[in-house]
């Protein structure tokens, strides 16, 4: 029977996890509303997580539109339907391809340097001494990590649904003699705001949480070198698996 | 020695249990501390005297007992009325923990910039007084990565006295530093605690340091302080468990292993 208590155990570690992790998170956003606002750190992290990832991302991008075409060519090829091609890059690069992509590629880069970082400042008590100077951490570190999460990934979403599109163009036109005019004709035809605007909306679902899991774990760190490895490594690993089973359910929602 | 005024504790500890995943770190620790007194905690690595130093800061919380700061007891405040109560307390730790993206300047100003308590031109006079007040100058522009251990601990404790605090917490200001550092951080911390008139707790296993700094010593032992008294009381105790640890024996009732 010691097994049913060990999962028993394992039930109760986790719950409490997710509850903790959640507390930590309202937290963060309840500071959102709170004076003072620190636009320089909030700027600064927009560059760190934002602009930083840019270059990744735009390859990211590219390629995934590239490819996207070229199986989407050879699939539709098989009923003669090669001129949806260029829809289906469209509605996969901005429903799909775009914020899911960027999302995980920016949990990878920016949420293990989140991570790393205030995990280290957690094992140096340097967050501890934000508190004995009588600020809070959570406003101080997170809520500025969290406010440019949620509205960098959007943005960089954005230029990534285009790449992508431009990346297909590219393929079709220039590869696969696929006419120019029709091509562009069936990416409008069928792409709706909505498409692009269910995409961002996920984007910023992603930001958040990148920025809460990576904070998170980055203030729980302990245990010196060892314990700011473990941390980045979680944070990384809880981030991609949420965004992954959150994109779900943020679909279904959105349907 | 200076002379202690008989009143009211400025920190009182009244019977503080905390245990870390089912190990039990305090068991019942008693510990008062008069208004202008330094009092140092001693006892061995590990035994939990970092964790009541947490508690009397507030940043951690008794898992039963009462810590009472001036009068008020940190259990009946809220977060934000703790974190506001913090602005009287300075605090050194081990490793200095100066933030790091943050110049040498920055560090000692971050309260005062954090809290607007001064206009930019006044913050950086307090920054270089302090500095001087701990025997530095014209390191303002310096990253902590490029200080070395010594200077690290001397501005990490400008820092803690840079808002003007009531209290200041020393976690073992000593540890990690050649003879003659230690020496200048404990007259430093002793010339503070005799001229800023604050209330100190300083936390160390190193003897000379504690016989240096303290009017009152406390050995904190299996979770409880077993005895507390003047310098002079600590080293005529017949507590067998006492005078292997200030004598550092490695023989005598504490078990090493």
């Amino acid at each position: 029977m010691q097994w049913i208590d060990r999962i028993g155990q394992w039930a109760i570690h986790c719950l409490a996890e997710i509850g903790e992790m959640s507390l930590f998170f309202f937290q963060a956003v309840f500071f959102v509303a709170r004076p003072p606002f620190r636009l320089k750190n909030i700027f600064k992290q927009m560059e760190s997580i934002g602009v930083g990832s840019i270059p990744v991302v735009l390859i990211t991008a590219t390629f995934t539109g590239m490819v996207l075409a070229l199986q989407s060519y050879h699939g539709f090829k098989r009923f003669n339907a090669e001129g949806l091609v260029g829809t289906v890059v469209a509605l996969s690069m901005t429903r799909e391809l775009g914020p899911v992509l960027t999302a995980l590629i920016v949990a990878g880069r920016a949420g293990a340097a989140i991570a790393a970082e205030l995990g280290t400042m957690k094992v140096t008590e340097q967050i501890d001494a934000l508190a004995t100077l009588a600020v809070h951490p959570i406003q101080y570190l997170v809520t500025p990590r969290l406010i440019a999460g949620v509205v960098m990934l959007p943005v960089l979403t954005i230029m990534s649904d285009l790449i992508g599109i431009i990346g297909g163009y590219a393929v079709s036109v220039n590869l696969l003699g696929a006419n120019a005019g029709v091509y562009i004709q069936r990416t409008t035809q069928y792409l709706e705001l909505e498409d692009l605007f269910s995409g961002l909306l996920k984007a910023a679902v992603f930001g958040g949480i990148i920025a809460g899991v990576s904070c998170y774990k980055g203030f729980k760190a302990d245990g010196g070198a060892e314990g700011v490895g473990r941390a980045t490594t979680g944070a990384v690993v809880v981030s991609e698996m949420l965004i992954l089973i959150s994109n779900y359910y943020v679909t279904a929602f959105l349907r | 020695m200076k002379a202690v005024s008989k009143t009211s504790p400025m920190i009182e500890l009244r019977d503080v249990y905390k245990s870390f995943n089912g190990h039990p770190v305090l068991k019942g620790v008693n510990l008062t501390v008069s208004a202008g007194e330094g009092m140092v905690v001693i006892g061995g690595s590990g035994t939990g005297k970092s964790v009541i130093l947490k508690h009397i800061i507030g940043l951690m919380r008794p898992d039963h007992g009462e810590v009472i700061i001036d009068g008020q007891n940190l259990a009946d405040m809220s977060e934000r009325e703790l974190i506001e109560f913090r602005k009287r307390f300075g605090m050194l730790f081990q490793g200095a923990a100066l933030f790091d993206s943050l110049n040498v300047g920055e560090n000692i100003g971050f309260g005062l910039t954090e809290h607007q308590l001064l206009p930019r031109d006044a913050m950086m006079d307090v920054v270089r007084q302090k500095l001087l007040r701990v025997g530095l100058s014209g390191i303002e522009e310096k990253m902590p990565a490029d200080l070395s251990g010594g200077m690290k601990k001397r501005v990490g404790l400008a820092r803690a006295i840079a808002m003007n605090p009531k209290i200041i917490l020393y976690d073992e200001p000593t540890t990690g530093l050649d003879p003659i550092m230690s020496d200048v951080i404990n007259r430093l911390i002793s010339g503070m605690n005799r001229d800023l008139a604050v209330t100190s707790v300083t936390i160390t296993h190193d003897m000379k340091s504690a016989y240096m700094i303290a009017d009152r010593i406390a050995m904190l032992y299996k979770g409880e302080i077993l005895e507390s008294g003047t310098p002079d009381e600590i080293q005529k105790s017949s507590h067998p468990v006492i005078q292997q640890f200030i004598h550092g024996r490695s023989e005598g009732p504490i078990r090493t292993d």
